[in-house]
């Protein structure tokens, strides 16, 4: 009997293992540091994952397989692993100080962050529905904790185990999906799905391979939170951190999205009717009730994460375009995505004080008399997250929607272009609560750390820079796009 | 004699029994134990087909399967734990801090 040697290559997963090997390490120094240490964990990270991104650069364009083709790191999941990296990297930068104030210091958030990176990663690489599943666990099993991690705090247990629940449950309609699939097909691996699908119509045909794509659409919809499928996502982001409700609506979204997009794409183009369909649908719930509920959101956390459901909902639109400008829009999207949300969340964190009594809308009351610079810093972020030139945001929802136009979806453009007018109401809440009520309260409690004035910096130049010279991300974004 | 589809019939039913087990129970650890079902009835329906196709990929595929439903229940137990340590109670009707 002949023993076959399987294919490795490390080097298709090289951003990954230095993650994991600096997660480890990381563990370990963590059990000798005192409590107000911490934050040397804080910059070892980084340094991990600054190299981390060094690899990812260098190995643009040179796409890899590895482990007998269940992994394939081409231009797309680079440009993937570039979103995850940054969002982890600013995450770092905005949690410490955080985590003292709320005095959940334990060492233990960086690793978690970072293996979270890594089971993105690999849902951006993995080629096998199997790689793809890993790596989802790897991420929702990081992110649990992530939501539960102050775990004094009533409401972060309860986000926890929310999530949780509502997680695990969704796992199983993604895997009984991914059961039928293969079923239907005899293969995990996506590429052979599709070849043995475009072989025989009798596989296509079959009831199971149909059911099979629709329940891991109902997966991945939960993942992303697409409507209806959203309904963890207020309490979660609510009850959940701040520096973790930042991390996860920017990154965990994008790599539910790659996943949604390369099985779909390149696994089932036999049923790209049946998709489009419940793409369209699924779009246009999503962008209409993240609105309207973030329409009458007191809490500003709970606003951000309809907010944020609503977003879902433009990038399913170009999703739903699936031609060139459509897709290449939902990668620049969500860098940009990332940008501005993280961004938004750091001054939600230096506007906090202990126990977070003071997340509502109103508490930003002549915030911008008291800090005009930070209070024009938010504004940014708001103006962007809205879709107002020249921010990042508004090319962002351009590309997606003259995707949708090009691609002949009009009436969903059109759509997309009213939800959108619609949210600049409660963005502009905000700044009408900065800049024309008189303060209820002294803002004398906002200390900037200087990890946290770099993040403020790092994301105002990604919203502008992206905003108004956005044809070499898009120009990267459509280079990315194998499909 | 059992067919395959006597096997892909009986996971389904374990499959929606969970899914309904899940919806209607109260108690956080019944819909996870409802969640482990769900679960096993997918590895079932892998090991069925894996058998039937007469390929090792659904079989490889529910030790993975496996290895993460052990992780997720550790953690999951574990913010169980924790919740109860500052409530007294893991019921969902309990689950109520954030409301609109």
């Amino acid at each position: 009997m002949d023993l076959l040697m399987p294919v490795v290559n490390f080097g298709a997963i090289m951003p990954e293992l230095i993650l994991s090997v600096v997660a480890m390490v990381l563990l370990l120094v963590n059990v000798f540091l005192k409590t107000e240490q911490k934050a040397y964990l804080g910059y070892l990270s980084l340094l991990g994952i600054g190299y981390s991104l060094y690899v990812v650069m260098t190995a643009w364009g040179t796409p890899q397989t590895g482990f007998s083709g269940s992994v394939l790191q081409d231009n797309f999941a680079l440009f993937f692993k570039g979103i995850f990296l940054v969002g982890a990297a600013l995450t770092v930068l905005i949690a410490d100080q955080y985590v003292r104030r709320e005095e959940c210091n334990y060492g233990e958030l960086y690793p978690l962050i970072l293996f979270a990176t890594v089971g993105m990663m690999l849902m951006a690489s993995g080629t096998d529905l199997m790689t793809i599943f890993l790596g989802l666990e790897v991420l929702s099993v990081s992110l649990y904790v992530l939501a539960g991690f102050n775990r004094k705090n009533l409401k972060s247990n309860e986000a926890g185990l929310k999530y949780f629940l509502l997680g695990a449950f969704s796992t199983g309609f993604l895997l009984y999906g991914m059961a039928l699939t293969f079923g239907a097909t005899g293969t995990t691996r996506i590429a052979e799905i599709a070849k043995v699908a475009a072989a025989s119509s009798a596989v296509v045909q079959n009831p199971l391979f149909l059911v099979g794509m629709l329940l891991m659409a109902v997966g991945f919809s939960f993942k992303i939170a697409a409507a209806p499928f959203h309904m963890w996502t207020p309490d979660v982001y609510e009850g959940a951190p701040t520096p973790i409700t930042a991390f996860m609506s920017a990154g965990p979204k994008a790599a539910g999205f790659a996943a949604f997009i390369r099985v779909l794409m390149v696994a089932l183009p036999t049923l790209k009717a049946d998709w489009t369909d419940l793409l369209w649908i699924l779009a246009v719930l999503t962008m209409t009730i993240g609105n309207l509920i973030a329409l009458n959101q007191d809490n500003i956390k709970r606003m951000l994460a309809y907010s944020s459901i609503a977003h879902a909902g433009y990038a399913l639109v170009g999703f739903t375009a699936g031609n060139s400008i459509g897709t290449a829009g939902i990668l620049f999207y969500m860098l940009t995505y990332t940008f501005m949300n993280i961004g938004a969340f750091a001054i939600i964190i230096l506007v906090g004080k202990k126990g977070e009594p003071n997340n509502n809308v109103s508490d930003y009351a002549g915030f911008g008399f008291k800090h005009p610079v930070l209070a024009l810093v938010m504004t940014i972020f708001l103006f962007s997250l809205a879709g107002i030139p020249p921010m990042a945001g508004f090319m962002g929802k351009f590309y997606l929607f003259s995707g949708a136009v090009k691609a002949g979806y009009v009436w969903l453009a059109i759509i997309g272009v009213l939800n959108s007018a619609a949210s600049v109401y409660y963005y502009l809440r905000v700044m009408v609560f900065m800049y024309m009520k008189d303060p209820t309260e002294q803002f004398d409690w906002v200390k900037m750390t200087v990890p946290v004035f770099i993040t403020l910096i790092i994301c105002v130049v990604g919203v502008l820079g992206a905003g108004i010279w956005p044809a070499y991300l898009l120009g990267l974004a459509q280079n990315a796009m194998p499909f | 004699m059992i067919a395959i589809h006597h096997y892909l019939i009986l996971s389904a039913i374990l499959f929606a029994i969970g899914t309904v087990g899940v919806l209607v129970r109260k108690n956080a650890i019944v819909i996870f134990m409802c969640i482990e079902l769900m679960l096993n009835a997918v590895n079932l329906t892998f090991i069925a087909l894996s058998n039937h196709l007469g390929k090792l990929d659904g079989q490889i595929f529910v030790f993975f399967v496996m290895t993460v439903a052990a992780a997720e229940a550790a953690v999951g137990l574990a913010l169980m734990i924790a919740f109860f340590n500052n409530k007294e109670s893991i019921e969902v009707e309990d689950f109520n801090l954030m409301k609109q």
